[in-house]
């Protein structure tokens, strides 16, 4: 009955009881082999399954969670996180400016994914032209000559294309936006490319689960997502003309192709976009995303472990990184982020 | 031996009418105390918006408030498509979700047979423990084909009604406005009837036995003597679920089709203001982070506005009844 | 004359058809609801989803968010009940009329309406930033952060049914205490309260029942944890932030158990409102 009255007190206490506690956690905190990072969705599965491994391994935990790129910049700006995690690369200036290094995770690929009666995943080819004009909104009508040209012997139905995008500000996003940017100069000049744009067309649905329910309920749709997500997930998916003519099909040997024919030597701080990459093989949209670091740790102890994580993932994450249909990135690009950490953050 | 207690009674009684009289102080200074947290956190929270979106609020000023485009890329922003969508979904969630939990508290307090009332009246606040991100599963999963079957007959029926007929005319996608609205109006309803049936609850048997004495229908009861004696706390209910259906993110994210537009008919995609700062909030960053906050800020603006217009309206109704 | 009984009788059939129809409606989207997560879900409820975390997603298990959805919603209610409640007994009896109760009033309907991912940023600010200052980045995130986000927003759900529910106890009772001399204190806590436990019970169940849904607010103050945490000032992964994360991977395996996860919230809620309903009707004081 005079509850409510009682705790009157108590909450008075609250205070000393917030230091008692505080006092606590310090005392705690002193086992800290717990290590923090966050930042891209993109990359969250096989962070999460890397961590998984490292831990049973070491007995250290590596907690990484989805924020998003644009929270993990601001976090680890912040100093709350030992690493965030991006899918846009940051540029020299920012860099420079905070005193962080980046380097590349992991590679996967994105895919256009389609709902059209009578025609299976994997029949459909597109090309970039044909694809930036669509999300144009220029070409409305699935058997539009432009992609009847770049499909002949397919009967495409006389249907409107109905457009799905992300609505959520995403990585995704920006590498298909940036492939479109590549592509189209029309594009370019009318939206251009981020994590969220200003979509000419279509609807928007939230997540890889909102696009990819939007592709499988509304006939004669079209929209992207990422490869994993399609193939585990069983949506159809399309056959583009990369950069060199030849038209090839989402999978592990045509990511890294892509991944191997970019010039990272060249990149500074692997500033570099994997889209509509030169190789014969290359699938045109291949997206990787960068965990940035403090050059000059804030936390020594987390920032040698972390350090640790990423070599142990580079060498012994591969096989998982696979099972969830990423890809690993190729040893060439691993020597040279190993070189990087020894040039840029001083061991 | 009387003239003891005569004596010492008279100071017992003052001492605890002063003690009495410090614990009501402490008491009034508690609850005060309590409120003024409330208060603080509003505050709190809206300035904390203000200086977030400051960059954008007083930056782009006007432009902000007046324009519907929506570009992250050229980092041109306007909050009129997201401000629309929100009001009118709201306003659909509304008026579904009104009568129909008037409908629930009426049958719960006055129609339905005692064994029935606990367990109906437990599944229906049952509908307030789902979490929003199920009813955004739910919609996309389920409600949305559901929606892109029903909308055809709408197009045929509702559509070709002159002048509202507008509103229904649109592609069978499934998902928009309306489909948005009827979500909001499911989420909302058990927090609007489970105030309606409590404060049902409260009125005075005397009352209504009196009114049915003097040979008064059921509805009748209900409708002159239930509804005014409560109207106050029925009115505070309502806002209870408007407040949650202008601020609502998730369900709505899900079922909205999240596009820049302004549109005239409730079956095409829009967006609204808590479901685009869902949406971008966590890729954005430097101009289109401010932008997205001055949302948040507006919604604060927004829904100041719509209490006020309803309290205004209120006042009114009241004036005109105490003639 | 008969015409108008007539009248009267067909109204008053055809509304309280009408109102039987709504609750059906209300059951109908209730159960069909329901029916879609349990049916999603149940696959994915077994032994490993209370025993193993999310660190090993493929193994099934959401233990650690279960705990820390626990530790949180338990402390968020410990701040947003009482506060909320002394706040709302404020407005019905010390400021029901003063120019000050009804600006809290007013700015409290605001609150309620605040959008979630508002409150958790500014829960980022005056609380996650100046404790990782102080502690010199050793507390950061953590469970209290996330708390004290989804007490801000119970808080004004408990302050508005707590006034509402207050004012509507017949001011005969209010009257009658006073008349026997108890202090008004007494008067507020021992007799008004008591009379309104169930509404006000009722406003602390709507409140629980939305902070513990909550997403958005979370990640900016409790930030999640794939591992164990019990600890308030640990970063704490909680059920809507799993169910958030699992909805959008690519493994369908993961989407069952993100179904099975909004299940165990939406029974935690169940079982909670039908306990508490259990122990308050039993100590019900009617009004008349």
């Amino acid at each position: 009955m005079s509850k409510s009255i009682r705790t009157a007190p108590r909450r008075g206490l609250g205070l000393s009881l917030l230091a008692a506690v505080v006092a606590l956690a310090f005392g705690s905190s002193a086992c800290a082999t717990d290590i923090t990072g966050a930042g891209s969705s993109f990359v969250y599965p096989v962070i999460s399954k890397w961590s998984a491994g490292y831990a049973e391994k070491t007995g250290n935990h590596v907690n990484y969670q989805s924020i998003g790129s644009g929270g993990g910049i601001a976090q680890i700006k912040a100093g709350t996180v030992d690493f965030g995690a991006s899918d846009m690369p940051l540029d020299e200036a920012t860099l420079a400016k905070f005193g962080l290094g980046q380097f590349p995770d992991v590679i996967g690929g994105i895919v256009p994914a389609f709902n059209v009666q009578g025609v299976a995943p994997g029949k459909l080819v597109l090309d970039g032209a044909t694809l930036a004009d669509i999300y144009l909104g220029k070409i409305v009508h699935w058997n539009d000559p432009a992609i009847a040209r770049l499909n002949p012997g397919l009967k495409l139905p006389d249907a409107k294309i109905t457009v799905v995008h992300r609505s959520d500000g995403s990585g995704t996003t920006f590498n298909f936006s940036d492939y479109l940017s590549k592509v189209s100069a029309e594009w370019k000049s009318k939206v251009g490319e981020g994590t969220a744009v200003n979509w000419p067309t279509g609807i928007g649905g939230k997540g890889n689960e909102g696009v990819s329910a939007y592709i499988k309920q509304i006939p004669n749709s079209l929209g992207y997502v990422e490869y994993a997500y399609a193939l585990q997930n069983h949506i159809g998916y399309a056959l583009m003309k990369n950069a060199a003519g030849k038209v090839v099909k989402p999978m592990t040997a045509s990511f890294q192709a892509a991944a191997a024919t970019a010039d990272w030597a060249h990149a500074k701080n692997f500033n570099l976009l994997m889209t509509n990459a030169p190789g014969a093989d290359a699938w045109p949209i291949t997206a990787t995303s960068w965990v940035i670091m403090y050059k000059q740790p804030k936390n020594e102890a987390n920032t040698k472990v972390a350090f640790d994580f990423f070599k142990w993932a580079y060498e012994h994450g591969q096989e998982q990184a696979r099972s969830l249909d990423y890809v690993p990135l190729p040893d060439s690009l691993v020597q040279q982020i190993e070189n990087y950490w020894k040039t840029e953050y001083k061991q | 031996m009387s003239s003891i207690p005569a004596t010492t009674e008279p100071v017992d009684v003052d001492r605890r009418s002063r003690t009495d009289a410090r614990h009501d102080a402490l008491f009034r200074l508690l609850l005060k105390a309590c409120a003024l947290l409330v208060l603080a956190a509003l505050l709190g929270a809206a300035l904390s918006t203000l200086w977030g979106g400051r960059e954008v609020l007083f930056g782009h000023g006007l432009h902000f408030l007046a324009s519907d485009a929506w570009n992250p890329v050229t980092d041109d922003y306007g909050a009129l498509a997201p401000i629309f969508g929100t009001l009118v979904t709201s306003l659909i969630a509304l008026v579904l979700a009104v009568p129909t939990s008037f409908g629930i508290a009426l049958f719960l307090t006055e129609i339905a047979p005692a064994w029935l009332r606990g367990p109906v009246a437990t599944a229906i606040e049952l509908l307030a423990s789902i979490p929003s991100i199920i009813y955004g599963m739910w919609g996309l999963f389920v409600f949305v084909p559901f929606m892109s079957r029903i909308e055809p007959a709408l197009n045929d029926t509702l559509g070709r009604i002159p002048l509202v007929g507008k509103l229904f005319q649109g592609p069978p996608i499934g998902l928009g406005l309306l489909t948005a609205g009827i979500v909001l109006a499911v989420m909302i309803l058990p927090f609007i009837c489970s105030v309606m049936r409590e404060v049902f609850r409260t009125v005075p048997t005397r009352l209504k036995e009196s009114s049915y004495a003097l040979g008064s229908t059921t509805w009748e009861v209900v409708w002159d003597i239930v509804l005014p004696y409560t109207r106050s706390a029925v009115i505070g209910g309502i806002f209870l679920g408007l407040g949650r259906a202008l601020g609502e993110t998730m369900a709505v994210t899900f079922v909205l089709g999240n596009s820049y537009n302004i549109t005239s008919s409730l079956l095409m995609p829009g967006t609204s203001i808590s479901s685009s700062i869902a949406n971008e909030f966590n890729e954005a960053v430097g101009t289109h982070r401010s932008a997205l906050i001055a949302l948040g800020f507006l919604l604060f603006v927004v829904t100041f506005v719509v209490l006020l217009i309803a309290r205004l309206m209120l006042r009114r109704l009241a004036r005109r009844e105490g003639n | 004359m008969a015409a108008v009984h007539t009248r009267r009788r067909v109204v008053n059939v055809v509304a309280l058809t009408l109102s039987g129809c709504a609750t059906l409606l209300g059951l109908v989207f209730l159960a069909w609801i329901l029916w879609v997560t349990l049916k999603n879900g149940l696959g994915a409820i077994d032994w490993k989803l209370f025993s193993k975390i999310t660190a090993y997603a493929d193994q099934g298990g959401l233990s650690n968010a279960i705990v820390g959805s626990l530790v949180m919603d338990a402390i968020a209610l410990l701040i947003c009940a009482p506060v909320g409640v002394l706040a709302g007994a404020f407005l019905a009896e010390y400021a029901h009329r003063s120019k000050l109760g009804a600006t809290i009033r007013f700015l409290n309907d605001i609150l309620l309406s605040a959008p979630s991912i508002v409150l958790g940023l500014f829960v980022y600010v005056i609380v996650v930033l100046p404790m990782s200052n102080l502690t010199h980045g050793a507390v950061s995130f953590s469970g209290l952060a996330g708390s004290i986000a989804l007490a801000l927003i119970g808080l004004p759900v408990i302050v508005r049914t707590t006034d509402e529910m207050l004012q509507l106890v017949p001011g005969t009772l209010r009257e009658a205490a006073l008349s026997l001399g108890i202090p008004q204190w007494k008067m507020t806590v021992q007799v008004l309260m008591r009379a309104a436990t169930s509404g006000i019970v009722t406003g602390v169940l709507l409140a629980l029942a939305r902070l513990a849904g909550e997403t958005a607010p979370l990640l900016f103050t409790a930030f999640g944890n794939n591992f164990m945490a019990w600890h308030p000032l640990d970063k704490m992964e909680s059920l809507p932030v799993a169910i958030y994360q699992y909805t959008n991977d690519p493994n369908p395996a993961l989407h069952a158990i993100a179904w099975a996860g909004a299940l165990l919230i939406t029974l935690f809620v169940l079982t909670l409102s039908l306990l508490t309903r259990l122990l308050f009707s039993r100590k019900k004081v009617p009004h008349e």
